[in-house]
């Protein structure tokens, strides 16, 4: 079970990142005679073409949505040209549809777990700095400086937290630039994800202080800094993998549900959560599936992790929002 | 036990002030205020006028003050976006993520337990499918969850598509019922799926203690054995996070009644925020931490009364 979570995980990143290579058309690229088209089917056989091909789809109604293909002009998928593994060459290849501007969906959705995946790890890396220092800090000093931040982040555990990112995000100007909201969103969660982090290093970082080797590198006189960079917080590294692990799907989400109602990227920036707010019409969905696309791949990084979290021991308690 | 609970009682006190008094300080220097919702086309007076009424030309520590002052009274100011009082409005909101909150609760722990034990206590082809699809469900947050239950019930019309009443609905009662199990299962799943992996690796660990072999070597039955001896004992793998339960269901349920349209605290405080309706937002947010509060509390409670070796709660 681990292996596949592992495999997963690797297979999602790698292929986020090999998006410009993946992606048979580029994110933005409109085809306008082809709003909502259904995915293309690719065809392996037809008399005298063996390469796989695609039919061009035409447009027979625009008002219902309805498309055929159009036989009379098979178009051979054209491999590794313009940098890209396949693309439909005469016509556009939209393996996973299209969404309400005709954009290509698999080359949305490769793209924009580019902006969410990148959200989630570089958010839960600074809750995680940030909890392992304030955690390490507080369990070695001890005394005041272990009451300030233990209360606070007794303080923070117990509030609501969609709540909370919601209200740091929606007193700030609604319309923001992709990188703006990339660098704010990146501070509120790890500004909510770090109290976690804090109390579980502070436990452990009690528990060492008492070791022998602990003493021993205090007694040649070792720098409190150094004794807890070097030794102390080593010593909790496996807990900090653990755990930057488990916020990666609860900030995916977060980015998720924040663009979803409109308080996340603008609405032209392809992430996740963008894309799943076209999905929020639902006599729409029930006609075009396919714009589901976005929550099948937030589904697979969730279940990746809760595969690779379930084989170290833990059970996969999601129960943070 | 009675000083645990006034202390954590004040604790929740302190906490429900500070968060609706930091939500109301914020919501005050967010740009923009209430009059956006007048248009463009308002005159200087008008704005003057609704500024003053909902005293935004104040100084903020008069404005915190006054509005402190009457919340003690339990008058929690006016909403500028509905112009009715905020705490009836507020009030209902609540009530209506409580009735998901609370379903989705039950629902929950009733799935959650049942088929712990099941998949805890036997080996075999069920289980193993039961696990495999607890897996997946954890994995399909509420938000998740929610798009694709209303995606069937567009495909197929079993249950409404979102909302909490129909405007054709002879029978009130009837019709809330018919809204009911759509968003309830969507805030369910994931917490089920997660009480389902809890139980059955509790009563696992359980079904190995000298106890259970101890009985099991009297000749206790094996359906005796998982519900009478070691059940009892490892059902407080899902008591222990009851608490933590209140918070994601309170989440959760932002998720959900946004994509289903429930009109409940997370619709109004989205509602609230987007018209910078500030003494909402501050409504909105007391009552959402005095809910999270009271249910991290009653989960601290079940855990003592469910584990009798914890004589007193800290």
């Amino acid at each position: 079970m681990r292996w596949g979570g592992l495999t997963l995980l690797v297979l999602l990143a790698v292929s986020v990142m090999a998006a410009p290579l993946l992606a048979p058309n580029a994110p933005e690229q409109r085809f306008g005679d082809l709003l909502y088209a259904p995915p293309t089917p690719v065809h392996l056989w037809n008399d005298g073409i063996t390469a796989p091909f695609i039919y061009p789809l035409r447009l027979v109604s625009r008002i219902e949505r309805r498309f055929e293909e159009d036989r009379q002009h098979p178009a051979p998928l054209v491999w590794f040209s313009n940098g890209r593994l396949v693309s439909g060459g005469e016509a556009p290849l939209l393996l996973l549809g299209a969404d309400s501007y005709g954009r290509d969906m698999l080359a949305r959705v490769l793209y924009g777990g580019r902006i969410s995946l990148t959200l989630a790890l570089v958010s839960a890396g600074c809750a995680v700095l940030a909890g392992a220092l304030l955690g390490g800090i507080a369990g070695y000093a001890g005394g005041w400086l272990d009451g300030v931040i233990s209360r606070s982040t007794e303080f923070l555990l117990v509030l609501p937290a969609m709540y909370v990112v919601l209200m740091l995000r929606a007193v700030l100007p609604l319309a923001l630039s992709g990188g703006t909201v990339f660098a704010l969103l990146t501070a509120i969660f790890a500004t909510l994800g770090w109290p976690i982090v804090a109390r579980g290093t502070r436990a452990i970082v009690i528990g060492e202080r008492q070791r022998e080797y602990v003493e021993a590198a205090r007694a040649v006189g070792v720098s409190p800094a150094r004794l807890l960079l070097r030794h102390l917080l080593p010593a909790a590294s496996g807990y900090l993998a653990t755990q930057l692990t488990l916020l990666l799907p609860a900030f995916i989400l977060a980015e998720a549900t924040l663009s979803y109602i409109g308080f996340g990227f603008p609405p032209e920036t392809a992430t996740w959560g963008t894309m799943l707010k076209d999905a929020a019409n639902v006599l729409l969905v029930a006609d075009v599936p396919w714009l589901l696309a976005p929550a099948v791949a937030i589904f697979l990084s969730v279940l990746a992790v809760n595969l690779l979290v379930q084989a170290t021991g833990r059970p996969p308690v999601q129960l943070e929002g | 036990m009675v000083r645990f609970l006034a202390r954590r009682l004040f604790f929740c006190a302190v906490l429900v002030v500070m968060t609706a008094s930091s939500a109301l300080l914020l919501t005050r220097v967010a740009p923009g205020d209430l009059t956006l919702s007048l248009g463009p086309f308002a005159t200087a007076r008008e704005i003057a006028a609704e500024r003053s009424r909902f005293a935004l030309d104040r100084p903020i520590a008069v404005q915190w003050g006054e509005w402190a002052g009457s919340a003690m009274r339990f008058d929690f100011g006016e909403s500028s976006l509905y112009r009715v009082p905020v705490g009836p409005l507020v009030f209902q909101a609540a009530a209506h993520t409580a009735v998901l909150a609370i379903g989705a609760l039950l629902v929950a722990t009733v799935a959650g337990v049942g088929l712990g034990i099941v998949t805890g206590s036997q080996r075999g082809a069920l289980p193993g499918l039961i696990r495999m699809a607890s897996i997946g469900a954890i994995s399909l947050p509420s938000l998740l969850t929610s798009l694709v239950l209303l995606f069937i019930a567009a495909r197929t019309g079993w249950f409404p598509t979102g909302g909490i009443s129909s405007v054709d609905a002879s029978n009130h009662w009837t019709d809330l019922a018919g809204h009911l199990p759509l968003p309830i299962l969507a805030l369910a799943l994931p917490v089920a799926a997660t009480f389902e992996r809890l139980q059955s690796a509790a009563l696992a660990e359980q079904l190995h203690q000298p106890f259970v072999m101890a009985a099991a070597a009297r000749g206790v039955s094996k359906r005796r054995l998982v519900l009478r001896h070691a059940w009892p004992v490892s059902v407080k793998a899902i008591t222990a996070v009851y608490g933590l339960a209140a918070g994601s269901l309170l989440s959760g349920s932002f998720a959900v009644e946004i994509v289903t349209a429930w009109p409940g605290l997370g619709r109004l405080t989205y509602d609230a925020l987007y018209a910078r309706d500030i003494y909402l937002v501050a409504g909105c947010v007391a009552v959402g931490a005095a809910v999270l509060s009271a249910g991290m509390l009653l989960g601290d409670v079940l855990l003592a009364l469910s584990d009798p070796r914890v004589p007193d709660v800290r």
